[in-house]
């Protein structure tokens, strides 16, 4: 485990260290969405908790669509700020 | 291990790849739309595979399934429509509204661990924290910190979660509230006290509660430790300057990806840990990135609304000369028979929402046979690169923006220099005042044109709070207005020509 997070914390600083600018705020952005993995997390509360546990079956739920957002709203955002690059560098 | 968590093992693999390669091909403009398209396509696979796969206890499946579609369905159609509709110049609140809902999320799977680790029977008591009391998180065959004899460790993950998924939330919102103009700055007396001690109270319950040092309930140090963090999060950004924003969402992103990194601890699930920690320190660089290119510390930009009033007193000596205005029909005459214009964009443009605005000025200009080019400094703007992604929504021709190192040196030859609500960016003491707080950052060296026209809403400084000397040179001229209505009256006065 603790080998999985320092080889995770220099492949983070390795593969960003050479950013142009521009690229600053899709990058910023598609890193946002890439850590709502927590959805998993969301979706493993969700699926244990037992049937009559409504706290946690609302908490996980709020959880669930939370995470969601983040996932499917992160990639979505950086996926229109990059199409816009792309159409212009083709004329 | 059988098939099934041999495949759900390989998933999670295959979605840490994604994550890796994703993020390395977003720092390539070339690659950077696949990358995206690849790193969703892993989350999708992880996220897939843990929903029908994911085991625990007794090999028991995960229940709840049209709970968890559920909330999937309503959260991919809300996060969509968000993000379609959201207008490109409001990109950076989007980003940190959607990083503040990942930071309550971690938070909520705090929660809800906290209350099973209560309900394990007498889990919180000093003599059972090393024994383990085995509870139905731990199936992965992984080796590592979820083994129930770390049940100290276990609490730390939950706590350490739940602290920094709820900095992160209630900061990002503040954020956002900001950004959106619905808050404005504000600065509590003795603000920097106040935050160091909230953070030193966060620390010391953290420390009581995982030690088990107390025979207070719990319950209620959790809580404790939630509405403080609560708190901090939003004292923490609220007196943080509206252009320092991007900096802060930087970094609340990367308290996301740790939060986030945390529960990976938590389930020893290996895709929210790489994930996680892989945004936490990308997240870092970045910031760090961020704030070099604006020639500050990190420190300077958190302290920065407490420091920067006196900084900036240093440079100011020199204010307070004389500044020329402009006419409309001057402005326009003017840029008219010129051969070459370079517009400056700057935050005036985003605010006032003028990009549409500015490529008709450039389009008009072009019929008249004037030669225009954007100049784009690396921080223009609300967030590095917001300058490009504002002017391509408005079609403006990719070529046409010039980045600094190959604008510069073509400013003498460039007749008109139209700035449009840029300011520290374009002003000369980061060159030749030492004692300025801006010195030493690289800027557009717009004073060797032959005219520089300054639009801007009046002559309060920009955000680094210093006077801009540039105003009153004898070759500058004042515009004063919205960016927008400005630039429409103009476009209206060219066409009269």
């Amino acid at each position: 485990m603790i080998t999985i997070v320092i080889l995770s914390i220099f492949l983070g600083i390795e593969v960003i260290s050479r950013v142009p600018s521009v690229l600053h705020t899709p990058l910023m952005s598609g890193a946002n969405a890439i850590h709502g993995v927590v959805i998993i997390g969301a979706i493993i509360v969700m699926g244990q908790a037992e049937p009559t546990d409504y706290l946690s079956l609302i908490l996980g739920f709020l959880a669930v669509i939370l995470g969601t957002l983040n996932v499917v709203g992160g990639f979505v955002v950086t996926d229109r700020m990059l199409e816009m690059f792309k159409s212009k560098k083709k004329k | 291990m059988d098939l099934q968590n041999f495949i759900l093992l390989l998933s999670y693999l295959i979605g840490s790849i994604t994550f890796i390669v994703g993020l390395k091909m977003l720092s390539h403009p070339d690659t950077a739309r696949k990358g995206n398209l690849i790193a969703a396509a892993g989350m999708s696979i992880a996220i897939f595979a843990t929903i029908f796969l994911y085991t625990f206890g007794a090999e028991e499946h995960l229940g709840n399934k049209l709970w968890i579609f559920g909330g999937l369905l309503i959260g991919t159609v809300v996060g969509t429509m968000m993000a379609k509709k959201v207008q490109m110049t409001a990109m950076p609140q989007m980003v940190s509204l959607f990083n503040g809902m990942g930071g309550a999320c971690a938070a909520i799977i705090s929660i809800v661990e906290f209350k099973h680790l209560q309900h394990a029977p007498k889990m919180l008591s000093i003599e059972n924290l090393t024994n383990g009391i085995q509870f139905n998180l731990d199936q992965l065959p992984i080796e590592g910190f979820g083994q129930p004899e770390h049940a100290g460790l276990k609490l730390l993950t939950i706590l350490l979660g739940l602290v920094i998924g709820t900095v992160s939330f209630s900061g990002s919102i503040i954020a956002f509230g900001k950004l959106n103009g619905n808050l404005k700055d504000r600065v509590l007396p003795a603000q920097q006290v106040i935050n160091i001690g909230l953070l030193l109270v966060i620390v010391a319950l953290l420390v009581i509660m995982v030690g088990g040092f107390t025979s207070l309930n719990p319950q209620y140090l959790f809580w404790a430790l939630f509405a403080i963090s609560v708190l901090y999060g939003v004292l923490f950004v609220m007196p943080i300057g509206g252009a320092d924003m991007p900096v802060v969402i930087s970094l609340l992103n990367s308290f996301t990806g740790v939060a986030a990194a945390c529960g990976g601890f938590l389930y020893d699930n290996p895709v929210m840990l790489t994930g996680g920690i892989l945004v936490g320190s990308a997240g870092t660089i970045l910031t760090i990135l961020m704030c070099k290119a604006m020639n500050r510390s990190l420190t300077n930009v958190i302290v920065g609304a407490f420091g920067g009033n006196a900084a900036g007193g240093g440079a100011s000596g020199e204010s307070g000369g004389s500044y020329k205005e402009i006419s409309m029909s001057d402005t326009a005459v003017l840029m008219a028979y010129s051969k070459k214009v370079v517009i400056v964009p700057g935050y005036g443009l985003a605010v006032a929402q003028a990009q549409h605005t500015c490529h008709e000025l450039e389009k008009v200009l072009d019929e008249k046979g004037v030669e225009v080019a954007y100049a784009i400094h690396p921080v223009a703007g609300r967030m590095p690169g917001h300058m490009n992604v504002l002017l391509a929504e408005a079609d403006v021709s990719y070529d046409k923006l010039k980045e600094m190192e190959e604008i510069n040196p073509e400013f003498a030859q460039t007749d008109v220099v139209l700035i449009l609500g840029a300011n520290d960016v374009v002003n000369p003491a980061a060159k030749n005042d030492p004692s300025s707080p801006i010195y030493g950052m690289p800027i557009l060296e717009v004073e060797h044109a032959q005219h520089v026209i300054v639009n801007k809403r009046s002559m309060k400084p920009g955000y680094a709070g210093i006077e801009n000397a540039l105003f009153f040179q004898p070759k500058t001229s004042m515009l004063f207005g919205d960016a927008k209505k400005v630039l429409q009256d103009l476009v209206s006065e060219l066409k009269n020509l």
